[in-house]
């Protein structure tokens, strides 16, 4: 199943006013109809809770109502469309393909929107290594644009992790690339070398939703840039600005009035056929390499205040 | 210890405050009229901020408390977590008098043992 990736996310919210001005605020481009792009075309979509037109709520405190996945073609789209029907109604309306997974979360598949980006990525230079930002290119940009470039992932609360992790991997071609013990997989679809865009955390059934999703940037300079312009707007930080182990992703992550987490997320690790899962016990130390935490710009200069005046003699 | 007056709080509205100059707001108020509903800025979930931007804690209609962690709701008069992953949990709440001027004071427990 050649599935690329999350195409968007459609949530069906309490404030959508808020929503609006808060995707906007995140970097995201208002294409109207409720949704917002990154520059690739990936997208969250906003409606208002009771919009008919939604899938229908989960029951919990979630506003996440579908997850739709880009596939790589036709053919694929109907591979899956064959698949899922063997045990489940399957509903296409033009050229999405509509089902539940396992564990009662909407899913739709469509041949992918992603339009092709040529962005370069954050460029480093280091002693040793081959120069990557050549001789007067400066780094430092203060208006550099930091936009989110692309859908990364979505992370649930589930019930039952090891069913949605089999629903995936034999239904699907999703990979597990790495695992929390008894928390739950990454898992990686088949179209994607990305590490994850889909993580499941096991917990009671009354959390069953999405606890946050996640839009690439181009560096952690872009993260650091784009969180703090967030800040600077008045949202709240949540957790970060940091760097997780399994993926390696910089993360910076934010309260939203989605019902989940919204986060910035950079420089993930790629893998292949050849990757072995890791799997470790959940906790702070495992979860993040390190951990910053946002602070009011400041500056160290010169003497004291108050000494600054000439040398008397 | 003042933390401010009545009509900081927008009527109908919610208002962090960061009395200890922590950096961040660790409390938030809710006014109904002349009533004032305070509780410690800590979802039961992680312990960690509510709001999703400064001062926005209550829901779209502004009669629930909502974590903008993961969309919890809490009654405003009871602080009871009735639908989220703390279900069943209560907001600490914060014990405030407020005065006849309209000024708002924090009371500590000596405060709350004190009054009749």
């Amino acid at each position: 199943m050649n599935i690329i990736g999350p195409d968007a996310l459609v949530f069906g919210v309490d404030d959508l006013a808020a929503c609006r001005q808060y995707l906007a605020d995140y970097g995201l481009n208002d294409v109207g109809d409720g949704r917002f792009e990154a520059l690739d075309g990936t997208a969250v979509i906003v409606r208002a809770k009771d919009d008919p037109l939604l899938p229908p709520a989960m029951g919990t405190a979630s506003m996440l109502r579908e997850t739709v996945y880009g596939v790589a073609d036709a053919a694929t789209l109907e591979a899956i469309a064959v698949e899922l029907s063997k045990d489940r109604p399957v509903v296409r309306d033009g050229g999405v393909v509509r089902a539940q997974d396992d564990l009662g979360f909407a899913l739709a598949f469509q041949v992918t929107v992603r339009r092709p980006l040529d962005m370069p990525a954050e460029a480093v230079n280091a002693p040793g290594a081959p120069v990557q930002r050549p001789a007067n290119v400066v780094a430092v940009n203060q208006e550099a644009p930091a936009l989110p470039r692309s859908l990364s992932h979505v992370v649930y609360f589930v019930p039952d992790s090891a069913k949605g992790e089999a629903f995936y991997v034999q239904r699907l071609g999703f990979v597990c690339t790495d695992r929390f013990t008894g928390v739950g997989p990454f898992l990686r679809p088949a179209g994607s070398h990305e590490h994850h865009c889909l993580f499941m955390i096991q917990t009671p059934p009354f959390m069953k939703g999405c606890e946050h999703f996640t839009f690439h940037l181009g560096g952690p300079t872009e993260l650091m840039l784009a969180g703090t312009r967030f800040v600077e707007k008045g949202y709240e930080s949540f957790w970060g600005p940091g760097r997780h182990k399994f993926g390696s992703n910089w993360f910076w992550y934010f309260n939203s009035p989605l019902g989940c987490h919204v986060e910035y997320d950079a420089d993930m690790d790629q893998h292949d056929e050849h990757w072995a899962a890791r799997e470790v016990p959940m906790s702070a130390d495992a979860s993040q390499l390190f951990l910053f935490q946002h602070r009011e710009k400041w500056a160290p200069s010169g003497p004291p205040p108050g000494a600054g005046g000439p040398p008397k003699h | 210890m003042l933390l401010c007056h009545l009509d900081d709080v927008p009527d109908g509205g919610s208002r962090g405050f960061d009395p200890q100059a922590t950096g961040r707001d660790t409390l938030f108020a809710v006014r109904r009229g002349p009533e004032l509903h305070a509780y410690v800025n800590a979802c039961p979930h992680h312990g960690t901020p509510m709001a999703w931007r400064k001062d926005a804690y209550l829901n779209a209609v502004a009669d629930r408390i909502v974590c903008a962690a993961h969309g919890a709701l809490f009654e405003i008069h009871t602080g009871l977590c009735t639908l989220g992953p703390c279900l069943g949990e209560r907001l600490t709440p914060v014990a405030l008098s407020v005065a006849a001027d309209g000024s708002v004071h924090i009371l500590t427990p000596q405060d709350t043992e004190t009054s009749p």
